[in-house]
């Protein structure tokens, strides 16, 4: 008993780290219908750019909840900016292409941030400063829950509803939704797509970047290929939910790390990669279009 | 029939003796890199179908190269194979499980549309590929070693024109223009009477067979197989192929094969920037071709090959 509640504390926080990369997949996939190969990559660089910051600032030998806010922020920046560049100089020429035009290009990007990551920070992995040392916090039905955990549910939660109210509560938020129903039309109300479109991917790069940075503090070991699988899993978890969908990538991101984690803690470890996929394909079958996606139906 | 067919049984066997010259000639890596390229082109051929045909965006299709080298590989291992004149005999062994394992998943999967179906497959093809690494039979983790080398330049480049020629008189046929159809509009296509679930499945199904019978080249070529080849990565380099080909064009396909498996060897001189340079020239290909190398048309070194023009 203790040990299952144990199992879902790190499940859960593995499945908001997931939800946050998630998150990112949903928003550009909602206005581009881009499958962003390269988003898992950009959570790999947002902690890469955590760890050298936190090294030039000097901080990773001051510990202090301050000096990791300060480190996530300024990755996020990064990220940011990042995500900006990629969409401006690899997606943006190609939205008038055919769809599987900027999926490949997506592909190259991915390639690009991995191995150009491999040459710039070394093929072998760095180990995190611990910005904040590990501490049990609370304890909950015999679940030890660490500092660290609760910092990684306090700050998804916090962007998640800034993210909720920058979509449902600004008018940037509102065109954001406009492109994402319909590019032209927006287009025509006077919305700058461009603009809302770079904007997009950078929100969900910034949230991939702290997603980065507290995995972090969580798994020290960062190397330049670790975007690979989160970044998958991330990608299925928003399917899950109804890609498009705000909640739906964050119930998806949930579920993911959860499930995993008990399979891995239950079942075998081995079999941990294929659960993911094994939900994905009930859940699709059963709900074409994930757990709270609506089905379009496709006219002629 | 037999006269149809008469320049590509001269194709076929001209090989034999120009594979058996070429190992002589050729150092071992220039060898590799050819036979590898004869895979890659059986593998953007055959997925061609599915995805470029048929517009149907698997990627899965590790997993079928997996199921054909691990089941042809498990065959000659059984059989304790030694001549390479019986090599056709796995690998239509391996062709066989794959296109079973294709059917398998194609059937409840190509209900999904879009990127429902590429994440579906996507998650097959993991899911083989978790399995097989969980059965002890095939040496699980360790890899499945001491696989009879029986496949050669000639065996390789034999099943690459095989499957080109195939596939060519298939998309080019009567029904073949069924495929096209299924991707220009699925509803369309439907309402003019193409049964557009057989099709599918079938242009999964015959894709998914030749993807097994690279792989059981693959499998008799190296010599060792283990289940780190074939992830989802490995997919993901098979849909780059038929991408930048041109999605549709068995010609641009085999291009990009050649391509994509000379490059990476071919940037070498760059050391730790190889993939580098890689990937920015694969961004930059798209940039400027975003239908890919051939848009969708076709080289055609002789008219008589195609009735039917390519989009």
């Amino acid at each position: 008993m203790d040990q299952l509640a144990q199992q879902l504390v790190n499940g859960l926080a593995w499945g908001s780290i997931y939800a946050l990369i998630a998150l990112g997949y949903t928003m550009v996939y909602g206005v581009l219908r881009l499958i962003n190969f390269a988003h898992g990559d950009v959570y790999m660089i947002g902690a890469m750019s955590a760890f050298y910051f936190a090294h030039w600032l000097g901080l990773a030998d001051a510990p202090s909840l301050f000096g990791f806010v300060v480190v996530m922020g300024l990755a996020m920046l990064t990220c940011a900016l990042l995500g900006a560049l990629i969409e401006r100089a690899a997606y943006r020429p190609l939205r008038r292409q055919p769809r599987w035009a900027m999926l490949t290009t997506a592909i190259g990007v991915s390639m690009l941030l991995e191995y150009g990551g491999q040459a710039l920070f070394g093929p072998d992995p760095k180990f995190f400063p611990q910005l904040i040392a590990s501490a049990p916090a609370l304890r909950l039905g015999g679940a030890v829950v660490t500092n660290i955990d609760l910092l990684i549910f306090g700050v998804s939660l916090a962007l998640m509803l800034g993210l909720r109210w920058l979509v449902y509560g600004t008018r940037v938020g509102m065109a954001l939704r406009a492109v994402s129903v319909n590019v032209d039309a927006a287009s025509l109300m006077g919305i700058n797509v461009n603009t809302i479109i770079a904007m997009t991917f950078m929100i969900g790069s910034a949230l991939a970047a702290a997603a980065g940075a507290m995995v972090g503090l969580r798994n020290p070991k960062i190397e330049p290929l670790m975007g690979l699988m989160p970044g998958i899993k991330a990608f299925v978890a928003a399917v899950l939910g109804g890609i498009g969908n705000f909640p739906g990538a964050v119930a998806g991101g949930l579920l993911m790390g959860v499930t995993e984690t008990l399979v891995a803690a239950y079942i075998s470890s081995t079999y941990r990669d294929a659960v993911a996929f094994v939900i994905l394909i009930a859940v699709l079958l059963v709900r074409p279009a994930g757990l709270f996606g609506t089905v379009t139906v496709e006219k002629v | 029939m037999i006269r149809r067919n008469l320049p590509l049984l001269a194709v076929l066997l001209a090989l034999w003796p120009l594979g058996l010259g070429l190992e002589r000639v050729l150092n071992g890596y220039y060898l590799q890199i050819a036979v590898l390229i004869g895979i890659n082109i059986i593998l953007a051929a055959s997925l061609n179908l599915i995805n470029g045909v048929t517009g149907q965006f698997s990627l899965g299709h590790a997993g079928f190269l997996a199921v054909g080298a691990y089941v042809s590989a498990f065959t000659s291992l059984a059989l304790g194979l030694t001549s390479s004149v019986l090599l056709p005999l796995p690998l239509l062994v391996g062709g066989t499980a794959a296109a079973l394992a294709g059917l398998a998943v194609g059937v409840p999967t190509l209900r999904l549309r879009g990127d429902y179906l590429a994440i579906a497959t996507l998650g097959f093809g993991e899911i083989i590929r978790v399995i097989i690494l969980n059965t002890n039979a095939v040496g699980g983790a360790r890899g499945l070693g001491g696989i009879p080398t029986l496949a050669g330049f000639g065996a390789v480049f034999a099943c690459a024109v095989l499957c080109v020629v195939a596939l060519w008189r298939l998309v080019y046929s009567p029904r073949g223009s069924a495929f096209f159809a299924i991707r220009e509009d699925e509803v369309a296509a439907a309402a003019m009477g193409i049964d557009t679930t057989r099709h599918k499945i079938l242009a999964f199904t015959i894709g998914a067979f030749w993807a097994g019978v690279a792989g059981g080249l693959l499998a008799h070529f190296i010599g060792y197989l283990h289940t780190n080849s074939f992830t989802f990565l490995r997919s993901v380099e098979i849909v780059v192929m038929v991408v930048l080909g041109g999605l549709g064009s068995l010609t641009g396909c085999i291009l990009a094969a050649a391509i994509l498996t000379i490059l990476p060897e071919a940037l070498r001189f760059g050391a730790e920037y190889r993939m580098v340079i890689y990937a920015l020239l694969l961004i930059a290909i798209m940039l400027t071709r975003p239908s890919g190398l051939m848009g969708g048309r076709e080289i055609l070194p002789w008219r008589s090959w195609s009735s039917t023009p390519a989009r």
